[in-house]
């Protein structure tokens, strides 16, 4: 099939932006989308051009490298599906192939704690800085005990692993109106607080990462629930309800 | 000047050899800590837990990696789990009997002080992580549930879904930022290493490039350690990310130190296979589902019915059949062979004939959907996406894809190259795995070198004194950012045509074919002739669009095709020096009557060490003398 690739070009984070066509002859429905984009490049490079720059690396959906908004919806907004798992076929959706050559839009990450550094390639250091606020267990090299002397309940260990599962993408924020990481700091505080190795410091880490929230440029959260169904990950927004939670309990305890 | 190749594996027996250089090792004092500088390159399991716990020590340290945030390293990628002796299943395992599986798995050709002591530190790991709230697989009762992988026949790999690498390093990239946070670490994401600084004969530092600006900048400390990971890319198609990459060995090799075994890469048979032209990479599937899963082929050659239409005596199990004693948990190597040879005998599975049949339907008899869903649920998920195929309604279909290199920058016992101040850890090392690893062993070592080795041995280091300033104006510096600068201006100019992905696929296309599964001299010898040409060709016909001074991706991929197209050279000349088959090295002329490799311990009972000796000269090859004195050398067999 023939496809129109059209995509933000945008030189560094202070040229404009503008949307650029590309046809794309003789593609597969099955390809991965971004096969189609290499194609695209190294088409672009033999002809001189420079190719789009777009952020990818597992090419299995978990390493969170790649995010493109995908005709308007964040890696696409197919359910648990990462860019990079996104074929041609599921980027066009039920609404594909009438007579014309369908379009498939990409657009970076576009968000006010995401600065764009080029084409499709945002600056997600916002997303580690909350980390390393508070988004830890502190656990120095070689003071840990025997790790069977403290029994995890296997539903608390399973729920656990359910929010740790975010691998960073930054879709959540993407997709949010405002902006908000919510989603990705409650991931982190369910994973953690869910754990007895977590409790120590639990109100602590909720004090420390909604803080670096409010510094990191991020929105409030309003509860729209887009970031829920843009997470490629299947991460609930209950995690945002833990985060309100530990926030409020740490700040009463506080007091 | 020490000699070259001197291993300095602690005297004494083999249990006590750790406990006894932790001891002798030369500590730094609390202020001198903060006045060293560490650079750490890599922020995959072993990079990130090397430094944050250099940080926690109290060492500056700068960690540095080219990804847009650390916690992307490929390690997150690695699904079935991490081996430990905790013997928590009480079916006889014990430090003793993880290093004994881990030096046989590597077909005798890996260090057994090394070894040893991987399988000794194995069980602090997985107390490090569950302090940190890694959230491992549960029994009901609390304790902490093991699964079997393959080499082994006791159940001792700790796991956390399909999904173990990925958690393991959100343990220690956590830890990495908190450190970050503190102070402690000056974290540089989007650097990539392009040239290592040697001033005195020692590491003092690296050249990067800023992958946003383009900014060629110098990184200066009292000691580098390397945490780059593998080089199974050179293959171009392989289970490693699009951007792993030899880069960073391969500059510390051409500035002097030297490479081991080259030529053993480990091939994964549980992977996707090949389809189509434009694939960018191959995917895996965990190793684990090989515990649940039996693997099979057609009888008959040519059989083009659907599986299920296969009756049962129409089957060929063929590792159950040529393997009895460890089934389809024979080793990599061994199974990834197996499959090939019932493919080359016309019984693989479509569409291309390059596949075999991994099935669940016993165990999903056995078990029901819901366990199985428990343990693999992200792994159906993902092939069911990649095939449009539900696993546990019809077979999965693999086949063998390049994705581990037990090769690596050589290092002695304490982790430190020929070249003093560098060190090496994680897969960029050589040092455990032999000719083989066994599975869910590369994140146990990337751990035991981050966590605990390379902290002790670098603070020895440091302590043995003798380490003037080195200032960024020295001669040494400045040659090293110009070189630098010199290679990446004459990749723009370029006047050629062809994309460095051409070249990648060429270069992968003469390894998978020459330097893959099965290799001769013949074909070895053509191999790196062709590969000479390659590299002529790709000086004059690479095109490289846009500046120096951008973000610019296609000169990323250009200078790590450039480094591949040189190590995959060497990784011929290796394989056909050593004339004898081991482990993932099966060299035709030398194999049992029943295809399996044939060592020669008397003449090849050694590590294969190569040393640059400049542009215009073949590298040198010496040998590190293997001697096995716990574990007499035995004939491998997994039958």
């Amino acid at each position: 099939m023939n496809i129109v690739l059209e995509i933000w070009r945008q030189e560094d984070a202070r040229a404009p932006g503008r949307l650029v066509r590309y046809p794309l002859e003789d593609v597969e429905p099955a390809w991965p989308l971004l096969d189609a984009l290499d194609l695209l490049n190294e088409r672009l490079v033999a002809a001189g051009e420079r190719p789009v720059a777009f952020d990818s690396d597992c090419r299995e959906g978990i390493c969170g490298a790649c995010g493109v908004v995908v005709n308007g919806r964040p890696h696409g907004g197919r359910p648990r599906t990462t860019t990079c798992e996104l074929t041609i076929a599921g980027a066009l959706g039920e609404d594909a192939p009438g007579a014309a050559t369908p379009v498939i839009t990409l657009e970076p990450f576009r968000t006010g704690a995401f600065p764009v550094v080029c084409d499709l390639v945002v600056d997600r250091s916002a997303l580690d800085r909350i980390i390393g606020a508070g988004g830890f267990i502190t656990a120095r090299t070689g003071s840990a005990a025997e790790a069977n002397v403290v029994p995890v309940p296997k539903a608390d260990a399973e729920r656990a692993l359910d929010a740790a599962a975010c691998i960073g993408c930054g879709a959540c924020v993407a997709a949010c109106p405002n902006g908000s990481a919510a989603l990705f700091a409650g991931a982190k505080l369910a994973h953690l607080g869910r754990l007895p190795q977590g409790a120590p410091e639990r109100s602590r880490r909720a004090l420390a990462v909604v803080e670096a929230l409010d510094q990191g440029g991020f929105g409030g959260c309003g509860l729209h629930g887009e970031c829920e169904r843009a997470c490629p990950k299947g991460i609930r927004v209950d995690v945002i309800a833990a985060l309100n939670r530990d926030a409020l309990r740490a700040r009463l305890r506080s007091r | 000047m020490r000699p070259a190749l001197e291993s300095r594996v602690p005297l004494g027996p083999l249990a006590g050899k750790w406990t006894r250089r932790r001891a002798e090792l030369p500590l730094v004092g609390p202020v001198q800590k903060r006045r060293h500088r560490v650079i750490v390159v890599g922020s995959g399991l072993a990079g990130a837990s090397a430094a944050a716990s250099l940080s926690e020590l109290g060492y500056a340290v700068t960690c540095l990696c080219f990804q847009d945030s650390p916690r992307r390293a490929h390690s997150v990628a690695a699904q079935g789990g991490i081996n430990a002796a905790k013997n928590y299943q009480n079916d006889g395992d014990s430090v003793d009997r993880l290093f004994h599986d881990t030096l046989k798995g590597g077909d005798f050709r890996a260090r057994e002080a090394n070894v040893y002591r991987l399988a000794e530190l194995s069980n602090a790991i997985i107390d490090q992580a569950v302090a940190q709230g890694v959230p491992f697989a549960r029994e009901y009762g609390g304790a902490l549930g093991n699964r079997s992988f393959g080499g082994a026949l006791v159940s001792r790999t700790f796991y956390a879904r399909g999904q173990t690498g990925q958690q393991l390093l959100l343990g220690a990239y956590q830890a990495l930022a908190r450190e970050a946070a503190r102070g402690g670490v000056t974290l540089l994401a989007r650097r990539e290493m392009l040239d290592l600084v040697v001033a005195g004969g020692r590491a003092r530092g690296v050249v990067t490039r800023d992958l946003v600006s383009g900014a060629v900048e110098a990184h200066l400390g009292d000691a580098v350690v390397l945490a780059t990971g593998g080089y199974a890319n050179a293959y171009c198609l392989s289970t490693n990310a699009r951007g792993s990459n030899a880069t960073a060995i391969w500059r510390a090799f051409r500035r002097g130190a030297a490479f081991a075994n080259p030529c053993f890469v480990q091939f994964h048979p549980t992977c996707l296979p090949v389809s189509g032209s434009h694939g960018a990479k191959l995917t895996l599937m965990s190793e684990s589902l090989r515990n649940d899963g039996r693997v099979w082929v057609p009888r008959r050659a040519g059989d083009e019915r659907r599986p299920e239409d296969i009756p049962e005596g129409e089957r060929d199990y063929f590792l159950e059949r040529l393997y009895p004693r460890y089934g389809n948990l024979a080793a990599r190597d061994v199974a990834s062979r197996a499959a090939k040879a019932v493919c080359d005998e016309g019984r693989g599975v479509a569409p291309n004939g390059r596949a075999v049949y991994l099935d669940l339907a016993d165990a999903l008899a056995r078990l029901g959907a819901a366990a199985l869903r428990e343990r693999y649920g992200n792994l159906f998920e993902l092939y069911e996406r990649l095939t449009g195929d539900d696993p546990l309604k019809t077979p999965l279909r693999i086949y063998p894809a390049a994705h581990y290199t037990m090769g690596g920058l050589w290092v002695d016992y304490d982790l430190m190259t020929t070249l003093p101040g560098l060190f090496a850890i994680g897969e960029a090392n050589f040092s455990d795995h032999g000719a083989n690893r066994l599975g869910a062993s590369a994140l146990m070592q990337a751990l035991a070198d981050g966590y605990f080795i390379v902290p002790a041995t670098v603070g020895g280091y440091l302590a043995g004194g003798g380490l003037g300033p080195v200032a960024a104006s020295s001669a040494e510096v400045r040659e090293a950012l110009a070189s630098v600068e010199a290679r990446t201006r004459a990749l723009v100019a370029s006047p050629g045509r062809r994309p460095a992905a051409a070249f990648h696929r060429a270069l992968g296309e003469i390894l998978w074919n020459q330097c893959g599964l099965a290799r001769d001299a013949a074909g070895l010898a053509a191999a790196r002739s062709r590969i000479g040409a390659l590299g002529a060709e790709l000086r004059e016909d690479l095109r490289v669009p846009g500046s120096p001074s951008s973000f610019n991706q296609e000169l990323e991929r250009a200078g790590r095709v450039a480094d591949f197209v040189e190590l995959g050279e060497l990784m011929c000349r290796d394989a056909a020096a050593r004339d004898e088959s081991a482990g993932c090295h099966l060299r035709t002329e030398h194999q049992t009557p029943d295809g399996e490799p044939a060592r020669d311990d008397a003449r090849f009972a050694h590590v294969a060490v190569w040393r640059y000796a400049g542009p215009d000269r073949p590298p040198e090859r010496l040998i590190e003398p293997l001697a096995f004195e716990a574990a007499p050398l035995e004939t491998r067999s997994y039958r």
